[in-house]
């Protein structure tokens, strides 16, 4: 069939299933804007490309599928650029079509060029310029294949003006034949074997799970494992949800602000299997104590993630839904009961930790605490919410007391810790998942890096429920200038005469001050369950803090505890 | 330790910046790199010599090379038999009385003279690069201008391409 490079997109979005794409129009892709407008396909206008594209971030981490996101040469992809490197460390499976000037201007500084292939190359998974119109459609295949298999990732396909007006005969290729690029999906069985010599062996087995479930929809299967097993198991940031936090088994996160339970089982395990997870430094503290009494199995997709950081006795390299079936097939040559019976001083002895040092807080207080507002948040919810959350104290806070039951229920830059994350990406996921109650919880500094999307959020009338914990400064920071720098607030407080609330009557958005203790329920409630978007400026205290707190370069059982 | 790693990648521009943008990235030391066509159209071969404290961080550099789309295969030539060589020109100060003393030292290298004038002569030498590095400790003496060195190229000894191994 015949058709100009800007229709073969969309065709080629159509055979991908993509029901919506973030966008933002200008010059070099007015054609394609062209072609939207006359096919009539779903297109979400955000007001700032940053915004697009965390929106298509949250939209992918909401429901599994590929984030599509589009924008204009120049200034418009440069905008992008904070959302490509949020979406490449967390993995998110993203594809992202940036307007290029035409093919004759390339390279010769014109007007709104940015070479975006070479700034993106290190956070992206791939990216191409397309030169020729004929390559299109199977760029287009290709993109999405590779954003989506083994570990997903952002790909940027850059198409110059002249190309999306450019002819050709439209032809969707049925395969991708990519010969440096295979992605493993099934691992090896041999060492199923070995990992299970070990635990048979291990007194004090943990499992240390991580995004690397959510991504692969495997929660399900490591619930039966550790059903099967009774193995005591830990999460990062990234895994929580997988696997319910009211679940015996399940002690929380570990790491800087991990569990007083999850970091001291985490330094005495003698067998830790990690998930799904790449030891980041805020999860692992000092190195060279992290889990040094204990084996390491690594189960990952990407080869190298192993011995990035920490370095593994037994590798288990595969897709998670591959290895972790096998893994649960091979744990059965011995009885549940068994495997149980082996382990379960090892559990007592952490629920021991559990219950002598859970994650408190102080009860005595008529200031609004933001721990028990998120217990509240939870409780209105019943732990059913997709929570949104941005970056800094929020995060935090949310992390340790929203009572994650579900995988994908919690949405965050975990690896990037980007600010202004957590307001677009709720409005992507709401647009994703229109049946979920969307949450976002962030704090007033994050609000304020891309608050204008509350005016899209307005005009889709988006139900997205949002919470700023309003400490007037830039919490987290404060918390380690007062830990760290004596206190010297520096460029951290925000005290300001501007008011929220009525930022967000004038953006569209019905909103409240929450400033009274007896007043926490009713209000969560009423924003809760109002039909549409609603803002709730919550006044938490200037001075509260995030703990427990591992300072560092300190080790995990190196905790400043609090409560 | 310094390893030599064969990188075949598709024949495609960037792919060059891509890799050793990776490679510096992560923080790995790259002693030379170079490229070049293939026996095929479509490939083209990478030689870097890279220098690893230990097996672990020669294996992230491996795998972290293997994700780029474009990087057919990697193969670690370090220990294999192998012919490896580096080219090198040498502009070095040649007066009419040492002249002759240089066209000597140049022919036990089995260096070629490919330029002289009234005060220079161009040596061209291939080998391996401590063969080089040798002759030009020698020409040190007379006094070199310039040199310029293609840095490291291998191919395996045997029947087998580098790319069947
Ligand atoms: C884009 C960006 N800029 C700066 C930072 C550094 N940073 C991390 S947490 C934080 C403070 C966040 O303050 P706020 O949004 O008010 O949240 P709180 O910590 O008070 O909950 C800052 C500035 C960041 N993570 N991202």
């Amino acid at each position: 069939m015949k058709m100009t490079g800007a229709q073969a997109i969309i065709e080629c979005l159509k055979k991908e299933d993509v029901q919506v794409v973030f966008g933002y129009p200008g010059g070099s892709v007015l054609t394609l804007y062209d072609a939207l407008y006359m096919s009539g396909f779903p297109h979400v206008l955000p007001r700032h490309e940053q915004g697009a594209i965390h929106a298509a971030d949250g939209y992918a981490r909401a429901t599994g599928k590929v984030g599509v996101c589009m924008a204009t040469s120049g200034p418009g992809a440069t905008n992008l650029i904070t959302g490509i490197a949020t979406a490449y460390m967390d993995s998110i499976p993203l594809v992202l079509i940036t307007g290029q000037v035409a093919v004759s201007f390339l390279g010769r500084d014109s007007f709104q060029e940015a070479d975006i292939r070479g700034i993106t190359t290190p956070i992206t998974k791939h990216n191409y310029l397309v030169r020729d119109v004929r390559d299109l459609p199977k760029i287009v295949k290709e993109a999405f294949y590779i954003a989506r298999t083994g570990r997903p990732g952002p790909v940027l396909i850059d198409i110059p003006k002249n190309i999306f007006a450019e002819e050709i005969d439209f032809e969707y290729p049925a395969e991708v034949n990519l010969r440096g690029y295979t992605p493993i999906c099934e691992g090896d069985s041999q060492t199923m074997n070995a990992v299970f010599d070990e635990l048979k062996f291990a007194k004090k087995p943990l499992f240390f799970i991580g995004g690397g479930l959510n991504l692969s929809d495997t929660s399900e299967i490591m619930q039966k494992i550790i059903a099967y097993t009774g193995v005591p198991t830990v999460s990062s940031l990234m895994g929580l949800g997988c696997i319910s936090s009211d679940d015996p088994h399940f002690f929380g996160m570990i790491g800087m602000h991990g569990t007083y339970a999850g970091n001291m089982s985490t330094t005495e395990t003698d067998l830790l299997i990690g998930i799904g997870v790449r030891f980041d430094d805020r999860v692992t503290g000092r190195l060279d104590q992290f889990a040094s009494n204990a084996k390491i199995v690594h189960f990952d997709i990407d080869p190298a993630e192993i011995n990035k950081n920490v370095r593994a006795n037994i590798r288990v390299i595969g897709d998670l839904r591959w290895t972790l079936e096998k893994f649960y097939q091979k744990l059965q040559e011995k009885p549940a009961k068994e495997w149980q019976d082996q382990f379960k001083p090892w559990l007592e002895k952490l629920s021991g930790w559990k219950k002598e040092k859970p994650l408190t807080y102080k009860k005595d207080t008529d200031e609004i605490l933001p721990q028990p507002v998120i217990e509240k948040i939870c409780e209105i919810t019943e732990g059913n919410a997709v929570i949104v959350t941005d970056v800094g104290q929020n995060q935090m806070w949310t992390a340790q007391f929203y009572g994650f039951k579900h995988p994908r229920s919690l949405l965050t830059s975990g690896g990037l810790g980007t600010m202004g994350y957590g307001l677009p990406a709720s409005m992507g996921a709401q647009v994703g998942k229109p049946n979920k109650k969307v949450i976002c919880i962030c704090g007033d500094g994050g609000f304020m890096m891309n608050c204008q999307e509350l005016m899209t959020i307005a005009d889709l009338n988006l139900p997205v429920k949002v919470m700023i914990l309003n400490n007037q400064s830039l919490g987290m920071v404060a918390q380690w200038q007062r830990e760290f720098y004596n206190s010297h607030y520096a460029h951290s407080c925000m005290r300001t005469k501007a008011d929220f609330v009525e930022i967000a009557r004038a953006m569209g958005v019905p909103a409240v001050r929450l400033d009274k203790k007896e007043e926490i329920e009713a209000v969560l409630k009423k924003a809760i369950f109002s039909e549409g978007p609603f803002l709730v400026d919550i006044r938490i205290p200037e001075e509260e803090d995030v703990l427990p707190m591992v300072p560092t370069g300190a080790g995990l059982n190196q905790m400043i505890l609090g409560g | 330790m310094k390893h030599t790693l064969v990188v075949l990648v598709e024949n495609k521009p960037g792919v060059l910046t891509h890799v050793s943008g990776l490679i510096s990235r992560r923080n790995f030391n790259i002693e030379s790199i170079n490229a070049g066509y293939t026996e095929e159209a479509d490939m083209s071969r990478i030689t870097i010599e890279v220098d690893a404290d230990d097996e672990y961080e020669l294996e992230q550099v491996v795998n972290q090379l293997s994700k780029l789309i474009d990087v057919i295969k990697i193969i670690d030539l370090t220990g294999k038999d192998r012919v490896h060589r580096d080219l090198a020109l040498i502009k070095v100060k040649a007066s009419p009385e040492n002249r002759a003393e240089i066209v000597n030292l140049a022919e036990i290298f089995r260096a070629h003279i490919v330029d002289v004038n009234k005060e220079t002569m161009i040596i061209e030498l291939t080998g391996e690069d401590v063969k080089i590095d040798a002759i030009c400790e020698l020409l040190d003496d007379y006094g070199i201008i310039e040199i310029v060195r293609t840095g490291k190229i291998a191919i395996c000894r045997g029947p087998k391409a580098a790319k069947d191994l």
